[in-house]
């Protein structure tokens, strides 16, 4: 490696853990929630370091956006931190433990990685992409080699909405707007730039970085922008319409799956021939699903269906 | 220099998961555990995209893995976060 790349890494990567230590214990809550969305962005870059475009994309607008979002969301809804005075010392001494220990795991892993004769599955991938109806890697791992595990996933989100949403109704509706009167200007610019690139990304996962969960939170991105420009969830739309857009994704997912135990004798088995056109209903249906699924959970809660007017 | 490549991930990767796991334990505020917990994440996934870079090839199955990964944390956040609110709300 050329000493400009390393001494990059190694910048970047002293900065994240510096970022992260402040995330975690700066004196003021505000200042470590900033700190810890400063971390996920260099996070981002740090992916891009390490040949991941797919997780870069996704960190950069989850872990960065969507999660900082939320972190300030929930920060402004609590009251002030008590903290006992006693508390510094304390902290640095019970600390040298977790260094050794952390130096005894990087020896450790160092050791590990260098012993491994050729680690991965990387061959054997590349060995069955010709039969993955999608060129992109990380795209035919996703949606078709290991479908089964973006399934579960998406199943793990619906059950985060269902969790957030059984605690009580929006949190949202009882706060107020923010007051920037330009933010709602700038939405009604930006939005349809949001579906533009949701589209996009969506399209461009068949064949290089991109796909279902950059384009999810990208969607998301949008919406909670909007949410945050003072939009609410249309009365319409509320109740049954939304939960079926929420629960949809894993819906599509599940035909899907239990139709190629029809049509080629195996859960989430595609026929070779229609395998690319499955993969594209797949990955379009995940992709909102993921986005809609993460709006309701910055939502905090079921917008209610009935406001008042209606006895 | 005669790092073997991926070193100096390996090494933060260790350190943010200390960081975050000690954060985890020893922070009184919730705000704060959930935020080491996410440290901690971090951590888990440099570690495995580092380590599926090791190999000739770049090996996308840890690169699906943490993209899986980084949405069920945020679903967890999520819920931790909604969560404290609630109990926030319940102390006088």
């Amino acid at each position: 490696m050329h000493p400009v790349e390393v001494t990059f890494d190694a910048l970047l990567l002293f900065s994240m853990v510096v970022l992260a230590w402040q995330g975690v214990h700066a004196r003021n809550m505000f200042r470590a929630v900033v700190s810890f969305m400063m971390f996920g962005l260099l996070t981002a870059v740090a992916w891009v370091r390490l040949e991941a475009p797919d997780i870069a994309l996704a960190e950069a607008s989850l872990g960065a956006g969507l999660t900082g979002a939320l972190l300030l969301a929930t920060l402004g809804r609590l009251g002030p931190e008590r903290r006992g005075p006693r508390r510094r010392r304390a902290m640095k001494l019970s600390m040298l433990p977790w260094l050794a220990l952390g130096l005894v795991g990087t020896t450790v892993l160092l050791a590990v990685t260098l012993s491994l004769p050729a680690p991965g599955l990387g061959e054997a991938v590349l060995a069955a992409m010709p039969a993955a109806g999608v060129d992109s890697p990380v795209t035919a791992v996703l949606l078709n080699f290991r479908a089964w595990d973006t399934l579960l996933e998406i199943g793990v989100m619906l059950l985060a909405v269902i969790a957030l949403w059984s605690l009580g109704q929006d949190v949202l509706a009882s706060t107020s707007r923010l007051p920037a009167p330009a933010l709602p200007a700038l939405v009604r610019v930006l939005f349809p730039l949001f579906v533009l690139s949701t589209f996009y990304l969506l399209w461009r996962g068949g064949h290089g970085p991109g796909g279902a969960f950059p384009a999810g939170a990208l969607l998301a991105a949008g919406l909670v922008l909007a949410l945050l420009a003072g939009a609410r969830v249309p009365e319409r739309m509320r109740g049954a319409p939304l939960r079926w857009a929420v629960g949809g994704g894993l819906f599509a997912f599940l035909i899907v799956a239990v139709g190629g135990m029809w049509a080629a004798g195996a859960f989430f088995a595609y026929p070779p021939q229609h395998a690319s056109i499955l993969i594209a209903i797949v990955e379009i249906a995940a992709g909102l699903s993921i986005g809609v699924m993460l709006t309701a959970l910055f939502l905090g809660g079921e917008p209610t269906e009935v406001r008042r007017g209606r006895t | 220099m005669s790092l073997p490549p991926g070193t100096l991930f390996l090494l933060a990767s260790a350190l943010l998961f200390a960081i975050g796991t000690h954060g985890l334990v020893t922070c009184r505020h919730l705000l704060r555990k959930v935020l080491a917990l996410n440290v901690a994440t971090t951590g888990v996934f440099l570690l495995l995209v580092t380590l599926g870079r090791s190999g000739t090839t770049v090996d996308p199955v840890p690169h699906a893995m943490v993209l899986t990964g980084i949405v069920v944390a945020l679903s967890t956040t999520a819920v931790a976060l909604g969560l404290i609110v609630r109990l926030e709300r319940r102390r006088p």
